[in-house]
């Protein structure tokens, strides 16, 4: 078993985890990046899409392009990236357990930057484990990564930006989107992704949901049918649609294993996908040194998992003395200002809200520590 | 039968007819395209090419107004607010229909010809049509509501992968096509 | 099917061609794609079998994160091959529930 010392080991390179990396390594840190995947970018790189926000900060760039410019400048940053490496454990002392090029490591970091993501949820129904029904997320990795197209008639269910957004990919691969279905009463996203499926003729039937998926041996038909109010379906108004996939967009959740077994402390926020690390206003956890950043702290999207990032990566910079106080505040402001612009506005209010609510938890744990203490 | 998209897209909750909004349907309606500032005045579409900014939701996002080399859209500092059109400023050069991420500007023009106005909208599917070609052209939820003879495919780098296709189209039809039918896939 | 024109991402790019075999089947591949991209491609999409009712699965997430789509791989079961890249000449097997497991008196 060999042994690492670094100033900061980062967990993921996505979106949030390649801007911690870029952070730290500019000031000065030496940085340890490690993913699991053969290649770097997180869900980055399947984003070929516009990015919505401020065009201050890249908006109106395809996300794959985002993605390769970040990950130029972590490469010429110095930050060192470990790929296929797999971090299979962390103590209390948040050394690592990590697994890279078939040996054994122990990596000892100063500071951690957890930013491990979030996966897809899956949703029961009658049908549901058969080969053809898949999450949104693989059905755009297929597409847009591996180029190969899950299917050529797809029911996609879910209404949020993932559903609108993996709908609409689909049709530029070349698959054929017989439905978009919502039980909610409203479309979920944004109405401009909508509006693009709507043009190319894409029913989207808010207040249904799928029933059932029957086929021999795979995806051959998927009833649907009207929802009441409490979601329940409305007997008689079922109809069956032919398609060869189903793609859930049922939402995600944070991949928070890791930080768990470091012993954060944990607080409990629907709307950022269940339970999610506290962490304060510089992204550190109720374990001292080990930061958290990105959907891990609760899903959200990718420009603000880049900014929670940066944030992570400057506040662990300056905790080593790499950068002064003055500095690191005034990143820290710009940062923060960013965010703000990001859960801004109608859409922006639930997640503007459990960031908010996470923050409190986080200072009310502490004032009672203190209390204690 | 089932199956039909544009069957399906038509019957109860989908009623486009009462539209009740772009929030339920994905398709704006009358009332929300009227109170939309980055809609043009009937005025300004008959002297020539202006944008027609579609975008009647509250959302994070501001790349148009920096596409704008005119100053013809304005957001402001608060990146929710929605664009607002100056149509007086707007020479319809068609910057902001490639570059808009939620694929909401078109540029119309309904002084092409004594019958015929021009669309310009964004289109992200393969095949492209060729200049001369007739398809058909769509409305905002996608139902085809006339023929439209291609005149323009501009598709530099700078666009992204974003074509921009100039289409003429019935005068009549120029507050209603939105789009065109996507073309059959050669493979 | 491959994707390979695409209004965005523009034409497929050349990779090596390898040759993996699934439940003895030929399948062509491209160096460096997951298995359940070649499968995929090839139409199959039951991957294995599931431990209590034998029902057919296939990929779910592939990130490697649910394993719905492991399968026996050169010999080693529960091998995710969503995450797992080809090699040529890699033998990749339908997994039958947990069977690929073997007990203390099955190496007796």
């Amino acid at each position: 078993m060999r042994e690492i010392t670094t100033d900061i080991a980062v967990i993921g390179a996505g979106s949030a985890g390649l801007s911690a990396a870029y952070q730290a390594a500019s000031a000065g840190a030496d940085v340890l990046v490690i993913d699991e995947n053969h290649l770097p970018g997180g869900q980055l790189f399947k984003q070929i899409h516009k990015f919505f926000g401020s065009r201050a900060h890249q908006a109106g760039t395809r996300g794959f392009q985002i993605g390769q410019e970040l990950l130029e400048r972590v490469q010429k940053s110095g930050a060192r990236v470990w790929l296929d490496t797999l971090v299979y454990g962390i103590e209390r002392d948040c050394s690592l357990g990590v697994i890279h090029d078939g040996a054994h490591y122990v990596v000892r970091a100063k500071k951690v930057i957890v930013a491990t993501g979030a996966k897809e949820n899956y949703m029961a129904f009658p049908g549901s484990t058969l080969p053809g029904v898949m999450g949104a997320g693989a059905a755009q990795t297929m597409v847009n990564v591996n180029r190969v197209l899950p299917g050529k008639r797809v029911v996609m269910l879910g209404s949020g930006n993932v559903g609108l957004i993996v709908s609409y990919q689909l049709m530029q691969a070349g698959a054929d989107v017989v439905a978009l279905v919502e039980a909610a009463p409203e479309i979920g996203g944004y109405a401009v992704h909508a509006g693009k499926l709507r043009r190319a003729g894409v029913p989207i039937l808010v207040g249904h949901t799928i029933t059932r998926v029957t086929g021999d041996g795979q995806v051959e038909r998927v009833e649907i049918a009207q929802v009441d109010k409490q979601f329940n379906p409305i007997p008689g108004t079922e109809r069956v649609l032919e398609a060869d996939t189903v793609c859930l967009a049922v939402g995600l959740n944070p991949m928070t294993e890791l930080v768990w077994m470091a012993g954060c402390k944990f607080c409990f926020i629907p709307a950022f996908g269940g339970h999610v690390p506290m962490h304060d206003g510089n992204m550190e956890t109720t374990v001292p040194g080990l930061y958290v950043a990105g959907d891990v702290t609760g899903v959200e999207e990718a420009s603000s998992a880049m900014e929670e990032g940066n944030l992570a990566g400057v506040c662990a910079a300056h905790a080593l003395g790499l950068l002064t106080d003055e500095q690191a505040a005034d990143k820290k402001a710009e940062i923060n200002a960013r965010l703000d612009a990001l859960r801004a506005g109608l859409f922006g209010e639930r997640r503007r809200t459990a960031k908010q609510q996470q923050l409190d938890a986080m200072q009310a744990e502490q004032g009672g520590n203190d209390h204690v203490g | 039968m089932w199956g039909d998209p544009n069957k399906l897209s038509r019957d109860n909750l989908q009623k486009e007819d009462i539209n009740p909004g772009v929030q339920y349907t994905g398709v704006p309606s009358q009332d929300e395209l009227s109170r939309c500032p980055g809609v043009p005045t009937e005025t300004r579409v008959k002297l020539g090419r202006v944008a027609c900014i579609e975008c009647v939701q509250e959302i994070p996002c501001n790349p148009c107004e920096g596409l704008c080399k005119f100053g013809a859209i304005t957001i402001g500092e608060q990146i929710t607010n929605l664009p607002r059109l100056h149509e007086d400023k707007c020479v319809g050069c068609g910057l902001c229909v490639a570059g808009c991420p939620g694929l909401a500007i078109t540029i119309l023009d309904r002084s092409y010809s004594d019958t015929e106005a021009t669309i310009d909208f964004p289109f992200e599917y393969l095949p492209l049509p060729a200049v001369g070609d007739q398809v058909d052209a769509v409305d905002r939820a996608g139902q085809v509501v006339c023929k439209g003879r291609i005149v323009r495919v501009l598709r530099p780098a700078s666009y992204a992968g974003t074509a921009v296709i100039c289409m003429a189209i019935p005068h009549e039809y120029i507050d209603t096509v939105r789009s065109m039918k996507r073309l059959p896939r050669r493979d | 099917m491959r994707v390979s024109e695409h209004p965005i991402l523009g034409a497929l790019p050349e990779a090596e061609s390898v040759t993996i075999y699934f439940d003895g089947q030929p399948i062509p591949a491209r160096a460096g794609e997951p298995i359940a991209a070649a499968l995929m491609n090839a139409g199959i999409r039951a991957f294995r079998t599931t431990a209590k009712r034998h029902e057919p699965r296939g990929i779910f997430c592939a990130i490697g994160r649910c394993t719905d789509c492991m399968m026996i791989v050169d010999g080693v079961p529960n091998t995710r091959t969503c995450v797992t890249l080809v090699r040529d000449g890699m033998q990749v097997e339908t997994q039958h529930g947990l069977a690929a497991m073997r007990t203390e008196e099955d190496k007796a």
